[in-house]
Order: C-alpha cells, then structure tokens, then sequence
C-alpha cells in the first residue's frame, strides 16, 4: 500500500532547480532509499516534506490523502519525522530531555522526571537503542548521540522516518547497529526513507530506491532484482552534453606526481589509501568514483588543506607534501574546490574582493603590505570581461550572483594566470547547461596550452567527454585505469561500485 | 571596624545585584546578551517613586516598578527578535533613553533636575524576621532589612528551580543553547525569548525600586550606577549559574561595602584604589573559580 506519494514536486532556488516535477512514492513498512549525487535535490525533497522548504509546485499525499505541511510540527503531528544530518541535540541536557524536549510529561508546571526516563528507558530498551537516559548528551559518542535522534522520533510515535545520509559520521560497527534498528522499526509497521549516496547501504537494508540526478528522478527500482552498478549508473548519468573534443597531444612532462598516499578522514578513518597516480602537462586525468570513497580527502590533501599521513606529493619537481595552500598556489596550482560557496568564494565579500583573494598579497595588488585598490580594479574589471561574469561591475557582492556565475567568478580567479596544474573538483555541479559548457570549455583551453588537470567528477558523461585518461576511485583506492575510448558504462559502472575489481586488476596485470 | 555592620551592608548592596543577575541570566539562557539591564533598572527606580508618590503607596510603587521593568523588556525584545535589530545597539538605545528619559519626565512633570525626593513618600518599611531577630549577632546582620532584600534572597533559588525543574525553563535552556535543537522538537524560540527578557524586565524593575524606595525614598539621575553590567560580568563569568552568579554578586556587594568603610577610616591607601577594590576582587575569584574547573577536567 502507498504511504507516501509526492507528484509535481518543483522547487527553484536562484539560479538553481533544485527538483524539477518530482513524483516520488513509498510503500508502507519499507525502507526507501533516497539515493543521487550530492545536489542532486535528495534533500531538498526531504526538506520539503517535513516542512522545512516550502514547494513552488507539487502536491504531497499521505496514505492518499491530500496534506498540507507549512513547517516541522504539522508534519511531525502527521508522524513524518526527521533524524537531520546535522544532529539537533542540546548538547549541556541528558539523553532523556533531549528526546523529550519539547513533549515533556508533566506535573503541574514541571517536567516529571521520573516518567520522563522512565518512557525514554522503555524505548530505549524495546528498539535495542543503547543509551544512558541520564547521561548528558554532551558525553556521548557520535553514534550514541544518533541513537538519541532516533529515540526522539519515536519518541514522538514518528510513522515514516526520514534518515538524511545517518551514516555519514558513523564507524562501520554502528552503521551495522543503526541498520539492525531500521529494520526492526519497518517490522513493526514503520516506514524509512534513507537519503545516502552510498551504494553498499542501499543494496545492505533497503527494500526500493529512487535515484535523483539535477532535480529531477531517474528511476525507482526494486533493490532485490538490481544491482548496484545498474543504480551507480544511474546516479551519475547517461544524458550525453556534447563537448568539442580537441585531438589529444602528446602528454608533455610530469606536473603532478602522487606516490602512495595515505590520508585520513574527519573521524581519523583511512579515507585515502595507497594512490600513486601521475598528470603531465596539457594532459586531462578524471577520477571517477561514487561520491564519498575518498575524493574529497584526497583533493583537500593534494591542495595542502588536510595533512598526509604517508605518501608524496610532487608539483612541478618540487616536494610539497608538507607545504601550505599558498607555496604550492605559488608553484603554479590552482584549485576548483567542490564547494563553492563554502571554500570557493567569500559570499559576502565582492567580486574584486574575491578574485584577488589568492593573489592579494603580492604585487601589483599589495604594495609594502598595503593593497593597491587600482589594479585591483583593473584586475577584475579585465576577469569579467574575458570571462563573461555578468555582473553590474566589479564591487558586487559575490552573495548576490546565481550559481553559474559564482561559478564564473571561482573559474576566473583560478585560471587568470596560466596555471601549471589545476584541481578541478566536481566544477560543474548544479550549473545549468550554459555555464557547464563555459567550464567544459575553459578545461579544453587550458588542456591546450598545457596545463595539467586532474578533473574529480561524479558525472560520467563530463569526463568521458574531457578526459584524456580515466581513473576510478573505490574506498579510497584506484581500481582502474582507461582511456576514453576503451571505458565503457558497463565497465565504469562495475568498477564504481567496487564489484569485478579483483579481475581488472587481473587484466592490469595482463597488462 | 564593625563586622556586624558590614554584614548587614554587604546584603543591602548585594540586592540590587541579585535581581539584575538573575535576570542577566535569563537572557543569557535564551541566547541574548542583555546590556539593557541597565536601563530597565533605571526605569524601574524611577516608575518606583514617580508611582508611588501619585498613588501615595510605596508598595504599589513597587510594583508599578516591576512593571515598567516588564515593559522595557517587552520593548527590548520586540526590538531585537520581532524588528531584528542589533542587540547591542538596541540595548545601547534603551540605557540613553533611561537615562534621558527619566531626567526629562523628573524636569516637565516635577520641575527638578539632579534628585527627586517628592514630600510624604514612605520608604519601605523594615522587616523584623520572626525569631531570627532576636538572635544577638545573626538577627542584626539577617533581620531589619527592606523586604526587597529578602525577595531578592528567594529570587535566586527561585530561578534555578524554574530553569532546571520546569518544563518552561528547559524550553528556555534549549532555545539559548541549540535554538535549532528547539525549533525542531516544535518549540516556539520567540516565545521563549520574549518570556525570558520580559520576566528579566521585571527583576530589574525590583531592583530599580531597592535602589529607589528601599533605604531613602528619592530617584537620583543615573543612580543605578553600572550595576547593570556588573551584574552581567558576574553571569558571564558564572557561565550564567543561578548559585555561582549569586555567590559572584554577593562577593561584589562585600567588597563594595568594605571599600566604603575603608574609606572613611581614612587608611593611606587612595580613595580610588579602594574603589576598584570590588571589581578587582569579583575577577580575580572568577578566574581562580573558572582556573580550577578547568584544572580539574585536566588539561
């Protein structure tokens, strides 16, 4: 029976659509994965179901009945409830009051603390959610803390839980506990939806998925008759953006050198284990891979922002695996960081502002430590024209742009001056189809005059189409190596989701 | 030096203290820094006589006292959450306009400027506590205070009951701490935040009215003194702990009464220096407090 149907689900957002006409079902007592790449529009949907993003078209039905959900608490009083990605815990509160809060039971004008962990020891115990209800929240392991999330929706006699991406801060043991516990709740007639990006949790606890891809659904599938490249494939895309391919030239010298490097993630486990790779100049190497096996460990490592616990890295014949972000920008690197509004630009700074920011500090822009306004100007006043930033001038605030163009401005800052190496790490994400081919082309520009690019992608179709050399990244190891023109889907797909590995590195070794 | 009697000082100077503090601390539960205790106090000093002169009864000046307090609260907060403006400036705004405003209101409706001592308004009465009185030494320092003084004394634990053991005060505590926490769990932040600066108006309205109706019954420009944010200091320092800030507040009061005792002993040391004595104190046993929590969790 369906619990849950969405129909006609749009939501814009300036610049962006973030879901384009989304009809999205789920059946009762399952658990619904929600699966796409990050921007993909998985948790916007979500957003938009409990209440927290208003719809600009799209209706939502719950057990066939048309709802209406202006914000948290009327869709928590139809029992659609919300452990979100970031936890909502108050942190100095024990466990008990912060499942309670809120709907404390009471005692005249008090909380009756007694009834209140009592209930919560209950849940605890009858959901195999182990957690002190004394124990102050602030104490806790992250994997506790989540379990006091989940506590508190069922608290709340949530019917259909919605996961936003649960395991992203979770040891592998207490993915497995959380697991147990999702399945023990659609036994007794719950519902989950599980927003991930990670294939292995789709195809270990849920019964359907429906996969995203820019705003709009791909497909819903039956896990049990998939498999999981079939859904990787669908994650990263088959709608082919035709791009001008120039002829590949020779490959000039080594630009980038990576030899067996180690990185850990935030929670200290090995996210990056053993890459060797190499870029030469004028040469486009793309890493393919399902987002989260390691990607962004391994850019924040190369452009100096996370430390290597062992391996090298070489840029332009120099050692710099210990240096800083500006010796290897002053090396000639220049970076296209996957968030742009977080690490690409000051959102609130100006346009000016945010093109000299890698560069404000030597001349003509610093003078004996003083900036020099004027070329700044110019400066930016040339970037705007060369790369079409359409902006009203220079002293914009970067906040105010759509995506495309911030994108512009982050693509102009780096590529102002001829880099030798550049990073370009999903540059193209939630751009419209104009801007992507302004990216795509600037790639092709540079790839031209020799810049050696290693281009991190979650889009099949992008680097098939740029890249010179392909190579796949599977939890934080490359497992495969091609040209363009010997990748296939099939292949590509395989390799992603981390099946037939052990038989291509058969056929590496085959040679 | 008469012991008895700066015991008795320290308490009367204290009172003040503790109402601001314990409604510094409310607003620092809900999230806001509130640099208007000031103001709010003042006002609550001047609504204090002012009403109780036309009324022609100290305790409904009282009260009239609390509730002008409210109402500066209530402003402040219809400022800073409804109209979103800055807190600081906002609160900035309300101690100039206390200050302006009560001078102005004393010169067009009572034709005075500097004091105000309007004829025939009562001070408090004194409160002679059953038993506790006739103890020698402790009944001297306890007993014959303004009643104010003994609210201020159940207002302490008061507040620590209501933001640690009812549901209203955990609401208060999680809006300060994790709003967002708060607003999913379907709790109303506004709310809790217009609560808790209206209930903190009202305690510095009290206040207002100790400095003005507890000891001599007259408003003077700008009496309340910086005890405003004196007391904010405290709550910051007790990471707003209803005991700790109280325990601050009272120290204050101590030194403050020691220092005008020392000064009219006529010591060698400089009237000026005595004066920073209270604020020297409070700091340096706030940060030997907070030194040796922070040595106990081992660095």
């Amino acid at each position: 029976m369906t619990y849950l149907r969405m129909t006609g689900i749009t939501k814009y957002y300036p610049g962006v659509v973030a879901n384009d006409g989304v009809d999205f079902e789920v059946e009762e007592g399952e658990i619904h994965a929600l699966v796409g790449e990050n921007g993909a529009g998985k948790s916007t949907l979500m957003k938009i179901l409990y209440g927290m993003e208003k719809a600009d078209a799209g209706q939502i039905y719950l057990r066939g009945e048309l709802v209406h959900i202006p914000n948290p608490q009327a869709a928590i009083r139809l029992g659609i409830d919300m452990v979100h990605q970031h936890f909502e815990l108050v942190p100095s509160m024990t466990v008990a009051e912060n499942v309670a809060l809120g709907h404390e039971p009471r005692r005249g004008l008090f909380v009756d603390r007694a009834a209140m962990i009592e209930r919560v020891r209950a849940l605890s115990e009858q959901f195999g959610l182990r957690v002190d209800p004394a124990a102050v929240v602030a104490d806790l392991s992250v994997g506790e803390q989540q379990r006091v999330e989940i506590l508190k929706l069922l608290y709340r006699d949530a019917r259909l839980l919605i996961l936003d991406e649960p395991s992203a801060v979770l040891t592998p043991q207490e993915v497995d506990d959380l697991f147990a516990v999702l399945r023990r709740l659609v036994a007794e007639g719950r519902t989950a939806i599980l927003i991930t990006h990670k294939l292995r949790e789709v195809m270990a606890v849920c019964d359907r998925a429906t996969v995203l891809r820019r705003g709009r659904v791909v497909g819903t599938v039956r896990v049990s008759e998939t498999q999981p490249e079939t859904i990787a494939r669908m994650m990263v895309g088959r709608e082919l953006e035709v791009v001008r391919r120039t002829t590949a030239q020779p490959p000039g010298e080594p630009v980038l050198v990576v030899h067996n490097l180690h990185v850990r993630d935030d929670r200290d486990l090995p996210a990056v284990r053993g890459v060797s790779f190499t870029v030469h100049a004028g040469e486009i190497v793309g890493l393919a891979g399902v987002e989260g096996n390691g990607q962004r460990e391994l850019v924040d490592a190369l452009v100096g922002l996370r430390a290597v616990e062992s391996g090298e890295v070489v840029l332009a014949h120099q050692p710099v695996t210990e240096a800083g972000n500006r010796r290897r920008r002053a090396l000639g690197m220049a970076i296209i960081p996957e968030d742009r509004t977080r690490q690409g630009l000051s959102a609130p700074s100006t346009l000016t502002e945010n093109l000299v920011a890698t560069r404000y500090h030597r001349p003509p822009f610093s003078r004996g430590g003083v900036l020099a306004l004027r070329p700044m100007r110019l400066f930016a006043q040339q970037a705007i024209r060369q790369f079409d930033i359409r902006v009203r001038g220079p002293n914009v605030r970067v906040r105010t742009l759509s995506g495309g163009n911030a994108q512009k401005v982050v693509v102009a800052r780096e590529l102002a001056e001829t880099p030798r190496v550049l990073i370009a790490a999903q540059p193209t994400r939630g751009l419209d189809v104009g801007a992507t081919q302004f990216v795509h082309e600037e790639l092709l520009r540079l790839r031209q005059v020799g810049t050696g690019i290693l281009l991190i992608s979650a889009d099949l179709d992008e680097l098939l189409a740029l890249a010179d050399r392909l190579l796949v990244i599977f939890e934080g190891q490359l497992v495969g190596e091609m040209t363009p023109e010997t990748a296939t889907r099939e292949r590509l797909g395989l390799l992603m989701a981390g099946r037939g590995v052990a038989a291509e590195l058969e056929r590496v070794a085959q040679g | 030096m008469d012991l008895v009697n700066l015991a008795a000082a320290t308490l009367r100077i204290s009172t003040p203290l503790l109402m601001v503090g314990m409604a510094g601390l409310l607003s620092y539960q809900v999230g806001l820094i509130n640099i208007a205790l000031e103001g709010m106090m003042l006002g609550g000093a001047f609504a204090g006589v002012v009403i109780g002169y036309e009324l022609g009864s100290t305790w409904l000046g009282v009260l009239g006292a609390a509730l002008i307090g409210a109402v500066l609260g209530a402003l402040f907060a219809l400022a800073v959450i409804t109209l979103r403006a800055n807190l600081i400036v906002s609160g900035l705004a309300l101690n100039f306009l206390a200050v302006g405003g009560t001078a102005y209101l004393m010169d067009i409706l009572y034709d005075q400027s500097g004091t105000l001592a309007p004829q025939g308004l009562q001070k408090l009465p004194t409160v002679q506590l059953p038993l506790i009185h006739d103890i020698p030494t402790v009944g001297r320092i306890l007993s014959g205070h303004s009643p104010l003084v003994y609210v201020s004394w159940v207002l302490v634990p008061l507040t620590a009951i209501f933001l640690y053991r009812t549901v209203v005060g955990g609401h208060i505590r999680a809006v300060g701490e994790h709003a967002e926490a708060a607003r999913t769990a379907g709790i109303s932040v506004r709310r809790m935040q217009y609560l808790a600066l209206i209930l903190g108006g009202a305690m510095c309205g009290l206040a207002g009215a100790h400095l003005s109706l507890g000891d001599l019954p007259l408003f003077r420009e700008r009496m309340t003194n910086d005890r405003g944010f004196i007391a904010l200091a405290a709550v910051y320092f007790a990471a707003a702990r209803p005991g700790w800030t109280a325990l601050a507040c009272l120290l204050f009061g101590f030194f403050e009464a020691l220092q005008f005792r020392l000064q009219l002993q006529k010591t060698s040391i400089p009237n000026e220096f005595l004066q920073m004595l209270p604020y020297l104190m409070v700091v340096l046993a706030l940060v030997v407090i907070s030194a040796r929590k922070e040595w106990r969790k081992g660095w």
